[in-house]
């Protein structure tokens, strides 16, 4: 398993080395990797269609009790096996539909390696790992939403999308470590096992909404559908992909996969029925009044995650049998209807539904199972997409309560499908001729025609016989979300009852419509104004809010003058430990002064004298040789209590620094005017509460001791288990080697910094 | 840069090669008695500033030999090197490895991992001094 998952990426590596090799041929032989994929985790198929759930675990950071585990049962492997196998059709569709593109390297490693991450996501069992995988797949689906990077609107709606689906990450990482704490363990295997636990817990709202919030963003739903449909602006495999099996079911993944330890209760209900079913609705109306090819189909997959995430949120077990059902149905269709949208892109040239028409007979094989997807995203009978359309109207006749509203939204939403059905099935295909951007010559290649044809033949042999998919797998992936067996069962037919009037009446309806079509969209024209101020113009909102108070910030800290640097330094640290040591109550032992000598009193002098003239001289000169005495001052300090090597040390490293302001005094200015009275007062008042602060906090650490000094530890251990007498450099090099490194890595940085900065001024001038 | 002065110029050159030794002097007893990486860094650099002082740029170049900004990497190189020996003994990283010999005229040796970082932090330091102060200087002219 962990060698599966690897090897996407490892393959995604050397992906563009195998392009270069076997050039045409690339899709096609880097397929074989899905392929293989896809029967391997056929293999696992018996087992978990029996019931079975299998972990598999290697240890990852077993410090921190950490493994990589997976969960392979049936709602995962459903997953697993959709990502495999719609990825091996949309990695030989890409081969020929960006076939010369200079880029289809990168696009392989970037697919593979989302699909590696995908994998991942669904196939994770251990929290951390999931996470990590759920953020990959934002990373590099971000990535490919921005393939085209040399347009600005593919960065900026790739950037929208990353932002809106990292932001609900963050959000998902606060809810999965509240979850963790919960239920008692990283393992979803056993937090799904406490379902009771997590939900009596404390924690159980707040962590249940940052939960959903990540799932929401992440799925698409209102009101963060927009970035969606703005994602179109990927090239279509990537549409295909990611609309069809994954990125955006991930988030119904989340819920499906949490439903047996957080589903169940009313919040729980409510939320996901209620946002659920506002969305199905907005993604279907959105949907039809688009002409946009990519755009029509992208507002139904909002459609689809409404009604997932609405059904998952229903929870009786008809919702859902009826939810894994629709989500096979829809990840067919859907993916074979983009795979569709690229064929009439790449051979007829059409990005919209109105430039098409009559394309039946230049492209019979695509007109045919394009027809096919078509019907089942229709829910016509007797195709997979009927069955799932059925057991959802049944689902939701049958909820425990918002029946009423919940029923409304489905049936408005059935009829609308059907129309968006009939746009996408009739439309490009029959009527009259209508003149396409580019004239189709043939029909489309194979490598492009394979996908649409055994995804959408699937929706008619599952319709056909849905036990097959059924008691394959379909039963024990509800089975998984539910948290125990299910009884029921899929069928074409369920006899004369309120789905089918239901469907009969949605599918005259929906064709009276598709009829009126033109006429609809421009009563609908208002749309387009009202949504203007719909969520995505908050997005930009805050988008633009978000660079106006970082240069805001940019403006008042980073202003340039190292001065106000110094002074905000020095302030936020005097304020944040007086804050702390006032919290904490720190308190100051009294002092022994008749222990005080008459030779630290001339030490205590020198220091007094030597600051007091840095701080009152005018030359720099002066300032920086008084700098000098107080350093060596210090150096005194320490021989006297016997630190030798801080002391040589001292002693060096101000030599140093004399030398160095010397250098650097030749390059000043003389001043051009000094501080007024009113801000030395200012400075001397920062400095006398730094130094007041520092030394408040010295005097509090000679009484307060809460642990045992460890220099006993030290002293005793330096000759035995460091072969060194000299205390200092044992500690330096040997039991505190990683601390040295960090330091040398630091002077290493502020040499470096150094040069650079000279050399840039150096070249600038030039 | 050049100041022209003879004494300081004959100093520099009797200096500076007492000055390396000594910096490597303080280096290798640095384990037992007051020394070390750190220290035998700093008065290594220190000799060659003075160098610089008393001659010039050019000069201080030469007897560096190399690039101050090479001497900080393969310090750098040293130091993490010097922590991997540990993992392949199945110890924690950093874990200190030493090596007891006797050698022909040097009598009973002991080598370490240890002495393999104090070096590296020596070579550091003087790379990041020199770097510094050869490029301000520089910058000067």
């Amino acid at each position: 398993m962990l060698y599966a998952i690897l090897s996407t990426f490892l393959v995604a590596a050397i992906a563009p080395a195998v392009h270069r090799l076997t050039g045409r041929a690339s899709g096609w032989v880097l397929g074989l990797l899905p392929a293989a994929l896809f029967v391997y985790f056929l293999s696992f198929l018996p087992a978990v269609s029996s019931g079975e759930s299998i972990v598999l675990a290697w240890p990852w950071l077993p410090g921190l009790d950490i493994q990589l585990s997976f969960l392979v049962d049936g709602l995962s492997l459903l997953f697993a096996l959709l990502i495999s196998g719609i990825g091996f059709f949309i990695v030989t569709y890409a081969g020929r539909y960006l076939e010369g593109d200079r880029d289809l390297g990168r696009f392989y490693v970037i697919i593979l390696a989302f699909m590696g991450s995908m994998l991942g996501l669904v196939l994770a069992d251990n929290l951390v790992a999931m996470f990590v995988f759920w953020e990959l797949t934002s990373i590099t689906s971000y990535l490919l939403i921005g393939y085209n990077h040399e347009n600005a609107d593919a960065r900026k709606y790739a950037l929208q999308g990353l932002f809106v689906t990292v932001g609900g990450g963050l959000a998902l990482l606060a809810g999965i470590i509240m979850l963790a704490m919960a239920g008692g363990s990283w393992e979803l295997s056993e937090i799904l096992n406490n379902g009771d636990v997590v939900r009596e817990h404390a924690l159980y709202l707040p962590l249940l909404m940052l939960i959903l919030l990540g799932a929401f963003t992440k799925s698409a739903q209102v009101p963060f559908h927009f970035w969606l449909p703005r994602a179109m602006a990927a090239p279509t495999p990537v549409s295909a992909y990611l609309h069809s099996a994954t990125m955006v079911k991930a988030g119904v993944y989340l819920l499906a996969r949490l439903n047996p330890s957080l589903g169940g209760t009313d919040i729980w209900f409510t939320t996901l029925a209620l946002f659920g079913a506002v969305t199905m609705f907005t993604g279907v109306f959105l949907a039809f009044r688009s002409t946009g090819v990519k755009k029509v189909l992208a507002y139904s997959t909002v459609m689809a995650l409404g009604t997932l995430t609405m059904l998952i949120g229903i929870g009786t077990e008809t919702a859902l049998m009826a939810a894994m059902a629709f989500l096979l149905a829809h990840s067919l269709y859907k993916g074979a209807l983009f795979m569709v949208a690229g064929i009439l892109d790449h051979e007829a040239g059409a990005k919209d539904f109105l430039q098409t028409g009559g394309l039946r007979s230049a492209l019979p094989v695509t007109a045919a199972f394009a027809i096919l997807a078509a019907l089942s995203l229709g829910g016509v009978i007797p195709l997979f997409g009927f069955v799932a359309k059925e057991l959802m109207l049944e689902a939701v006749l049958d909820a425990p309560s918002l029946g009423g509203i919940l029923a409304l939204l489905a049936v408005l939403t059935a009829i609308l499908g059907v129309a968006v059905a009939a746009i996408v099935g009739i439309r490009p295909w029959f009527g009259p001729k209508v003149e396409t951007p580019k004239t189709p010559h043939h029909d489309a290649p194979v490598a492009m025609l394979a996908g649409p044809a055994v995804l959408a033949s699937l929706g008619l042999i599952f319709g056909l016989g849905p036990g097959l998919a059924d008691e394959g797998l379909i039963n024990a992936a509800a089975a998984s979300v539910q948290g125990a067996p299910v009884d029921g069962y899929l069928a074409l037919w369920h006899g004369v009852n309120w789905p089918l009037a239901i469907s009969a009446f949605s599918l005259v309806a929906g064709g009276v419509l598709y009829w009126r079509w033109e006429q609809a969209r421009r009563a609908l024209a208002w749309v387009d104004r009202a949504a203007e101020y719909g969520p995505e113009k908050g997005y930009f909102k805050m988008m633009d809010g978000l660079v106006a108070l970082s240069e805001w910030q940019t403006r008042v800290l980073q202003n340039g003058y190292l001065r106000y640097y110094v002074i905000v330094i020095v302030a936020m640290t005097a304020g944040l430990v007086g804050v702390t040591a006032q919290l904490f109550g720190v308190g100051v032992g009294g002092l022994d002064w008749a222990a005080l000598q008459i030779h630290e009193v001339a030490i205590l002098a020198i220091l007094v004298a030597s600051m007091l003239f840095a701080v009152l001289t005018r030359s720099r000169l002066g300032a920086v040789a008084a700098l000098g005495s107080l350093g060596f001052t210090v150096a005194l300090v320490y021989v006297l209590y016997s630190a030798a090597d801080v002391g040589i040390t001292q002693v060096l490293v101000e030599t140093l620094t004399v030398i160095l302001l010397v250098l650097v005094l030749f390059r000043l200015p003389g001043f051009l005017n000094l501080s007024s009275t009113a801000l030395r007062v200012r400075d001397a008042g920062i400095a006398l509460v730094m130094g007041g602060m520092i030394t408040l906090l010295i005097l509090s650490t000679l009484d307060a001791r809460l642990f045992p000094s460890i220099s006993q530890y030290f002293i005793d251990e330096s000759v035995p288990s460091g072969y060194g007498r000299n205390i200092v450099n044992v500690v330096l090099v040997d039991f505190r080697a990683l601390d040295t490194l960090g330091e040398i890595f630091v002077l290493a940085l502020a040499a470096i910094g150094v040069y650079a900065m000279l050399r840039f001024r150096a070249e600038d001038r030039r | 840069m050049n100041m022209h002065s003879l004494i300081l110029r004959t100093a520099g050159h009797f200096l500076l090669p007492l000055l390396l030794l000594f910096s490597v002097f303080l280096l290798l007893r640095g384990h037992d008695e007051p020394g070390g990486g750190f220290i035998g860094g700093l008065v290594a650099a220190a000799a060659i500033v003075l160098y610089l002082f008393s001659m010039d740029i050019q000069s201080a170049r030469k007897v560096l030999r190399v690039d101050p900004r090479d001497v900080l990497g393969v310090g750098m190189v040293l130091a993490v090197i010097s922590a991997i020996p540990g993992v392949f003994r199945g110890e924690a990283f950093f874990t200190a490895q030493w090596w007891e010999f006797t050698a022909p005229l040097f009598g009973e040796m002991k080598l370490s991992t240890v002495l393999i970082f104090d070096i590296g932090v020596y070579l550091v330091v003087i790379g990041s001094v020199l770097t510094i102060m050869l490029n301000l200087a520089e910058a000067e002219d």
